[in-house]
């Protein structure tokens, strides 16, 4: 594990975004990029468990490993990303009612969001060390977030174009998707 | 979804075509698009998926009425967890490559909305049988969509079909398929088609009837 933090990071953000090239957490980016308001701060509070989740991960992946327990870690690894979700509700629902009805079901969605699910096994299955795994699940959520933004801006200027009524909803959405992945594409072999 | 339906067959019918996860409901998509890259993945990952939806369905539809409201979704996505953990173990066992091939995808299965919606939607609310073959309807047409994706892709980016090459020497393989890119406009494409074939029968349908029927 020869890879600096900066590395992970950027691979993580741009040349291995987790939305647009490794096909993690697409179930919001579909749901939630119509509009700039909501995309944003989705994309905030997914890093926020993102890195809540890689945390506890990384210490339950110790205490397991430890006891020899390892074929309980996916379900233990599910019941804390169920559980830091819960807490970024309840923080939410407090600090900001508006935000909170803004999100509405995606919040609890988060849970199934595999983006999140996603940095702990790959954090685990590449056997970063802590500060690793910090960056990577930070990357991983900023990438996130920006691919969200992009997608929401490039969707809202799209409304007030003239598109075919078949292409309307998901498929045009998917063919974004596929115009931006191959945008960032081109970031390949950028961080090592 | 909840109408308690004596008829099997439409049951069945009713996720792999009416309500096909993939083309219809676009659920479970991280799955869908990743390891769609040839065939072979994309039909193993269909069984496996399969697999855990017709047994996390059966469990939580036989445990529903011990199951308290509050904490139900949590009991959900141990019950799946748990038969996740399994599979990803047998798929270890028996074929180290197409493990490697599918990757952290398997243990992915967990976070598939499709199950997790079955369970709620269906499971948590009717006897283990139509459960069952509510659920075994759902991955057929799961996995039928797969297959879709996962044949075009194969075919034009690595000229193949599970595994045996189909063109000749000439055959310059369209790189992009294979790659991200490839599984969005793939993806993009086929749900085109179905509404294009959609609309089409609703303005047959118009003609038929005179007036505009809106669906």
């Amino acid at each position: 594990m020869s890879e600096s933090a900066f590395q992970i990071f950027i691979n993580a953000l741009l040349a291995n975004n987790f939305v647009l090239a490794m096909f993690l957490g697409l179930c919001p980016f579909l749901g939630v990029s119509s509009k700039l308001d909501t995309a944003l701060p989705m994309g905030v509070a997914t890093t926020f468990v993102m890195l809540v989740a890689s945390l506890c991960a990384y210490g339950l992946n110790l205490l397991l490993s430890a006891l020899g327990l390892e074929f309980l870690r996916l379900i233990s690894y599910i019941v804390i990303i169920a559980s830091s979700v819960q807490l970024v509700e309840m923080v939410l629902k407090k600090y900001s009612p508006t935000l909170f009805r803004a999100l509405g079901i995606y919040l609890p969605l988060i849970t199934t969001n595999c983006a999140v699910l996603g940095v702990a096994l790959f954090q685990t299955a590449r056997e970063y060390d802590f500060i690793q795994s910090m960056t990577f699940s930070f990357g991983g959520g900023a990438g996130f977030t920006l691919a969200l933004v992009l997608m929401a801006s490039v969707r809202e200027r799209l409304q007030l174009s003239d598109v075919p009524s078949v292409a309307q909803g998901t498929a045009l959405s998917l063919m974004l998707a596929g115009i931006l992945s191959l945008a960032f594409m081109g970031f390949a072999g950028l961080g090592g | 979804m909840a109408q308690p339906t004596v008829n099997t067959w439409e049951e069945f019918m009713e996720g792999v075509w009416r309500q096909n996860p993939v083309f219809v409901m676009v659920l479970g998509m991280c799955p869908t698009l990743a390891v769609t890259v040839s065939a072979m993945n994309a039909l193993s990952m269909g069984v496996a998926t399969t697999f855990v939806l017709i047994c996390s369905c059966a469990l939580v539809s036989l445990t529903r009425r011990f199951t308290p409201k509050e904490v139900r979704i949590a009991v959900y996505i141990v019950i799946i967890a748990t038969f996740v953990t399994a599979v990803d173990y047998a798929i270890q066992a028996i074929s180290l490559a197409l493990y490697d091939a599918l990757g952290a995808f398997i243990q992915l299965i967990v976070v598939n909305c499709i199950i997790l919606g079955r369970a709620e939607a269906h499971a948590a609310k009717n006897p283990p049988l139509p459960a069952m073959i509510n659920a075994a309807g759902m991955g057929l047409g799961f996995t039928i969509g797969l297959l879709a994706l996962g044949t075009v892709r194969e075919i034009f980016g690595a000229g193949s079909l599970f595994g045996f090459t189909l063109f000749g020497e000439g055959f310059q393989p369209w790189v992009v398929m294979v790659l991200p890119p490839g599984g969005f406009f793939v993806l993009g494409s086929w749900l085109l088609l179905f509404a294009a074939l959609e609309r089409r029968k609703q303005r047959k349908l118009a003609e038929v009837q005179g007036a505009p029927k809106n669906v």
